[in-house]
């Protein structure tokens, strides 16, 4: 079977940090990885390649820079990366994202095969829109399948694919038609160290690079700042609270003091709050 | 380059086109505010009451009427939610039966929800960022090509009309405002607990338009084959919990987090935690409170041992009491903190279970 992963290569957010002055992002120096959610995707991917056979092609849209991530994917096992890079691409939201990883997703098809399953994580970590997966689903007519935690079963001679998607208050188990888009929910499996050969084949390996015009895209005005209904006018630092909290002085005092001080500060700041406990808490 | 709404770098004051709104005539048709009733096994997810009272206020500042769309199997629930929106605020219900439409499935929630925009042209519309709410919303401002604002923080509308649309940014360490100018819809996911829970009044009514949808269940390929219920709903959870516990790496070790729990335990409440604490692997990642995590409104929160992060406060900024604890009397929390204590966390919740549980007990007894 043929399946397709789409990665996004992130900053490491836990080191972003915002110049205090001009409330820009301080990128320099941040380090880059594969967005955390998206390797969820990529082991699920690989599990079943070796459960069923075929390839895996990674996917991404990103800066030249973005290679990195892919080699990364290689290394673990992926047989194809394929970056699709290009200034046109700059700007894009999550409409114009889904456009272009569509129309490269097609170019893929007609050059190595249609895939069965593409796979995307549930979100980034940059962006948290989780929206990108969906749209791919829609742009491509798969059949889409959000939030799964567990594949039951890929069953090939009958082209189905049978999940368990968390929702909202349970459990799904749903049944559904192949070629479809699954984003998978984190925790669901643990990324395999990758093998030596591996390594060695991804050090030498070609990622694929592809332009707009590679990836058949011949309307350009459907991609980046142009194809993105959204705008964003105004980026600024949350504004402080006007106080700062009351700090409790606790000079000269025990811990159990401590302790009743506290609660006797917090039921004078909310004063329901105590014949509310009485009707509801533990209390023992 | 960067791939994402929420990245973009904001275009120069006035020098690129497209900043301004320019809307051709078939969206100068598009009016009303819309929210998705999220009407999923026979209950209807409380996120779609905190949007109605949201849209409320931006359907009065356009002038224009609010409604709520319910789409579900024909029966009594989907009428009592259609009853419950108008007493949310809602002037309109828009009701679209169908048995098909008995479980949540993309695909015909998609197809009937585009078709209903398509026919009813809301300027506006809004849906809870519920796992059912990101799931429908990108298929259908895909469909529709037009622009979608994930899990916002603060809905406005500006002086032409738009809708402006924040949301935190870069992981939670900056805002950002987003605007659909030129596309209608503008869509707007927002999670559960970010806006207030509007007043109630059930002497509300309004207008319903049933919809009959086009829909044969033989054409629809996905199948729902089992569906194995969370034993706990939405509302006894951390996010709608009335008090709540949490710890983050100032707590110094896994264990520590006990001291969390049993305060939690013993107000009735829940226990959360901040980020780092999940990425250390101390406590299970549905507990993480914060912008990836659940937002929360408590009348008590309780941090322990938290920094307070951006990320971490645009989660608990609608409690009613913040109450901080941290050895770092500049820690970032003490800035939206209510009240706070310079001090070890983990010897102070200690000293606070034993005092609550003591007064609980003794007033217990004495009534």
């Amino acid at each position: 079977m043929h399946i397709v992963v789409c990665l996004k290569q992130v900053p490491d957010s836990a080191q972003i940090r915002v110049h205090p002055v001009t409330n820009t992002i301080m990128r320099q120096g941040v380090p880059t990885i594969i967005n955390p959610y998206d390797l969820f995707a990529l082991e699920q991917a690989l599990q079943l390649r070796d459960t069923h056979g075929g390839e895996v092609t990674v996917l991404t849209m990103g800066p030249p820079m973005a290679e990195d991530s892919l080699r990364k994917a290689l290394t673990f096992g992926a047989d194809r990366a394929v970056l699709l890079t290009d200034r046109f691409f700059a700007g894009s939201d999550t409409l114009a994202t889904s456009f272009a990883l569509s129309s490269a997703i097609k170019k893929i098809s007609e050059t190595w095969g249609t895939p069965e399953i593409v796979f995307t994580g549930k979100q980034t970590i940059d962006g948290d829109t989780a929206q990108v997966g969906p749209g791919i689903a829609r742009r491509l007519d798969l059949n889409q399948l959000t939030y799964v935690a567990r594949i039951a079963e890929i069953d090939l001679t009958e082209q189905t694919a049978t999940v368990e998607r968390r929702s909202e208050g349970g459990v799904q188990t749903l049944k559904t038609n192949l070629p479809c888009l699954i984003t998978m929910l984190e925790g669901t499996n643990t990324m395999r160290r990758g093998s030596m050969p591996d390594a060695l084949r991804a050090a030498r390996a070609e990622v694929v690079k592809w332009t707009a015009a590679d990836a058949g895209i011949t309307d350009l005005t459907k991609c980046g700042l142009k194809g993105s209904p959204t705008v964003v006018k105004r980026v600024f630092a949350p504004t402080p609270r006007s106080e700062r909290a009351q700090l409790i002085d606790l000079a000269g005092l025990s811990n159990d003091e401590i302790g009743e001080k506290l609660m006797a500060e917090i039921f004078a700041r909310q004063p329901g709050l105590e014949a509310e406990l009485e009707k509801t808490a533990a209390g023992y | 380059m960067s791939n994402d709404a929420t990245v973009k770098t904001p275009a120069p004051q006035g020098g690129r086109a497209g900043m301004k709104k320019e809307l051709s005539e078939e969206f100068k048709a598009y009016k009303h505010v819309w929210v998705f009733v999220e009407l999923e096994r026979g209950e209807v997810h409380p996120v779609s009451w905190e949007l109605l009272g949201e849209g409320r206020k931006l359907a009065d500042k356009l002038g224009v009427e609010l409604a709520g769309v319910v789409i579900g199997a024909p029966g009594e629930a989907i009428k009592v939610a259609a009853a419950e929106a108008f007493a949310y605020g809602a002037d309109v219900a828009y009701l679209v039966q169908h048995e098909a439409l008995a479980d949540y499935r993309n695909d015909p929630y998609t197809r009937v929800f585009t078709e209903l925009v398509k026919t009813y042209k809301p300027e506006i519309l809004l849906l809870g960022a519920t796992t059912l709410g990101r799931d429908l919303a990108g298929s259908v401002a895909t469909t529709l090509l037009t622009g979608l604002t994930a899990d916002s923080t603060e809905l406005a509308v500006d002086a032409d009309g738009s809708l402006a649309a924040t949301r935190p940014t870069f992981g939670g360490s900056l805002l950002c405002t987003i605007y659909t100018l030129n596309y209608r819809p503008q869509m707007a996911t927002v999670r559960p607990r970010v806006m207030a829970m509007p007043e109630r009044r059930d002497d509300r009514i309004g207008r319903v338009v049933e919809v009959a949808p086009n829909l044969v269940e033989n054409d629809i390929v996905t199948k729902v084959l089992s569906f194995l219920p969370d034993r706990e709903s939405a509302k006894s959870s951390l996010a709608y919990a009335d008090i709540v516990v949490a710890g983050g790496i100032g707590l110094q070790s896994a264990d520590n987090f006990q001291h969390v729990k049993a305060l939690a335990e013993v107000l009735g409440g829940e226990y959360g935690c901040s980020r780092p604490v999940v990425q250390k692997g101390w406590v299970p990642v549905d507990r993480q409170i914060g912008q990836t995590g659940k937002t929360i409104r408590p009348k008590l929160y309780i941090a322990a041992g938290i920094s307070g992060a951006i990320q971490h406060r645009v989660g608990v900024e609608g409690a009613d009491l913040i109450v901080a604890i941290n050895t770092d009397k500049n820690a970032p929390i003490f800035d939206f903190a209510h009240m706070g204590l310079v001090g070890d966390a983990t010897l102070i919740l200690p000293a606070l279970t034993r005092a609550f549980r003591a007064r609980l007990s003794v007033n217990r007894l004495a009534s």
